[in-house]
């Protein structure tokens, strides 16, 4: 089964009157269970690619089919969809509110969606990721750059997605952390047949994850690799 | 300033909360006109360390030092005038989080120029070709351009790039650069660092770089500082990363992952090893 099908798909960057097309004419289909990489130099619109599949920008054409469900452009996700897809943002800022302690940051999804065990589910993934549990009850700005970076990934997983995009998920970690998240990963990808889209600069992380890879240059798709 | 004079030096830095927790429990190094790698686990402490040198520490946090000299002056209690004065001049420092570090409302242009308006007179125009200059030094295309444009607006490389111009256009002498490549793929990574190789020879200055990724460092400093929870844990000349004695700094080369380890889990760190060294071997 194919969790994404894109075809003929660009992407815009709309500013008031200003339209600023960064992704072109993409066609790529992702499988159920499958890690996918998206390489490409910088600027080159992985980021602009993956928001449009979080549903986040709602500029593009062409179309869009993610897990079993045809898309309409200039709808936001609604319902199961929005659960099942969840987001590690290539700045960890990004899906932390500045004002807001980790633990009411991370429960208030949690609480929206009936779950019960909330501070052991907090723990639980705190622990996964490497992090003191007191933590918890710290603002995104009193982390190092690293373990904000982890919380990003906590709290995506947290939502017990299908479908996983990872936008430079490692980037602020050193190796041997990274070999942790990257362990975990992997492990949740055959426990739990999670699906990720990943985004990475660096190849190795990418030859070691991946078992399909397009490789994407000035918004178009340039390359494709299937690792066996 | 000489060649071989001191840039840094720190004895027994403390840097810890209110509530007595240390977090960065009394180190001890010193750098002069060289490039020196600051590598170590998530949390060590590498941000505040580089922080604290560039009086960039949040209030909340206490600094608490034996000796604390930058250029020969001793600034541990330098005021925020006095850093103000030094800072973005004859040192600066790339942020981790750049985009956190830009500020939203203002264009590109204006926030690389700003540095160059609080501590030279140029003439506007001449400001403009310099601004546009360092852009496409660091590897931006369209420096014109982009100076109009928005931190929203750009990618994560870019806004990396960007930090690092606003860095280097006053010419400083120490650079501190907190992960200033994370976010670059390899080809414009070797780009910006061989950028600031460059400056750093041709203009003599010192580089205090914290990287994750130890191959860069290997190719681009030549001594290498290593944290471990709040502690200064090794120090050992770049060329000697790859036959590292200490277990942690081995564990750090060679846990990369790659092509042939696919399928099976990646070696970790054995952490009760490490805590029952670092009794023993701090400096
Ligand atoms: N909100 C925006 N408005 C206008 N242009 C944008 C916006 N966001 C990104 N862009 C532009 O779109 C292009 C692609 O950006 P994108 O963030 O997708 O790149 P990327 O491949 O993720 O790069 P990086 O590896 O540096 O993160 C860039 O030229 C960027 O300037
Ligand atoms: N404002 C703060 N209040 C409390 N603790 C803090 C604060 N800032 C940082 N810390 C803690 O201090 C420790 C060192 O942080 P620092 O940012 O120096 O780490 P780092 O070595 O740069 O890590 P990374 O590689 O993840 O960026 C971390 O455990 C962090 O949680
Ligand atoms: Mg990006
Ligand atoms: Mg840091």
């Amino acid at each position: 089964m194919n969790l994404i099908e894109l075809n003929q798909v660009s992407i815009s960057h709309v500013q008031g009157s200003e339209r600023n097309t960064v992704v072109h004419d993409v066609s790529l289909t992702v499988k159920a269970g499958e890690c996918f990489g998206l390489v490409g130099p910088s600027g080159c619109g992985k980021s602009t690619l993956l928001w449009a599949l979080a549903g986040l920008n709602p500029n593009w054409s062409g179309s869009i089919n993610m897990l079993g469900q045809p898309l309409t452009a200039g709808k936001v996700f609604s319902g199961d969809l929005r659960r099942r897809v969840q987001m590690v943002f290539q700045d960890p800022y990004a899906s932390l509110h500045p004002k807001h302690r980790l633990r009411r940051a991370l429960s208030e999804p949690l609480k929206l969606l009936g779950y019960q065990d909330i501070d052991d589910r907090l723990s639980e993934g705190f622990k996964q990721v490497g992090l003191a549990e007191n933590m918890i009850d710290r603002y995104p700005h009193q982390l190092s750059g690293g373990q904000r970076q982890r919380v990003a990934i906590i709290r995506a997983l947290l939502l017990e997605p299908k479908l996983l995009l990872l936008d430079e998920p490692t980037s602020a970690l050193d190796m041997s952390v990274q070999a942790e998240i990257l362990n975990l990963l992997n492990d949740l990808k055959e426990k739990r047949d999670l699906t990720m889209v990943m985004v990475s600069h660096d190849p190795e992380v990418v030859d070691y994850m991946c078992d399909h890879a397009v490789t994407m240059k000035a918004g178009r798709i340039d390359t494709e690799k299937f690792y066996n | 300033m000489t060649n071989n004079s001191s840039l840094v030096r720190v004895k027994n830095l403390k840097i810890g909360l209110e509530d007595g927790t240390e977090l960065v429990k009394g180190i001890n190094f010193s750098m002069g006109h060289e490039r020196v790698a600051l590598v170590g686990e998530s949390g060590s402490g590498k941000s505040l360390t580089a922080r604290s040198l560039m009086g960039l520490l949040p209030g909340s946090l206490l600094v608490q030092a034996n000796q604390f000299e930058l250029l020969g002056e001793t600034v541990l209690s330098y005021s925020q005038r006095q850093w103000n004065k030094l800072r973005g001049k004859q040192v600066a420092m790339v942020l981790q989080d750049p985009k956190y570090a830009l500020n939203p409302t203002q264009n590109i242009g204006r926030q690389v120029a700003e540095s160059l308006v609080l501590h030279q007179s140029l003439a506007k125009k001449i400001r403009i070709e310099k601004v546009e200059y360092m852009l496409d030094a660091v590897g931006l295309p369209n420096p014109a351009q982009l100076c109009k444009m928005y931190p929203h607006q750009l990618s994560g490389g870019m806004g990396q790039r960007v930090m690092l111009a606003m860095a280097l256009i006053n010419d400083p002498q120490f650079l501190i650069a907190d992960e200033p490549t994370s976010a670059l793929d390899h080809a414009v990574r070797d780009q910006v660092l061989e950028l600031i190789s460059s400056l750093v020879e041709e203009r003599n200055m010192g580089l205090l770089l914290i990287s994750h990724d130890l191959q860069q460092v290997a190719d681009h400093c030549e001594r290498v500082l290593v944290m471990y929870q709040g502690q200064l844990i090794d120090q050992l000349a770049a060329s000697e990363l790859s036959n590292a004695s200490h277990p942690y700094t081995k564990t750090l080369w060679s846990c990369r992952p790659n092509i042939d380890k696919r399928g099976e889990a990646l070696p970790i760190l054995d952490r009760k090893q490490i805590a029952s060294l670092t009794g023993g071997a701090v400096r």
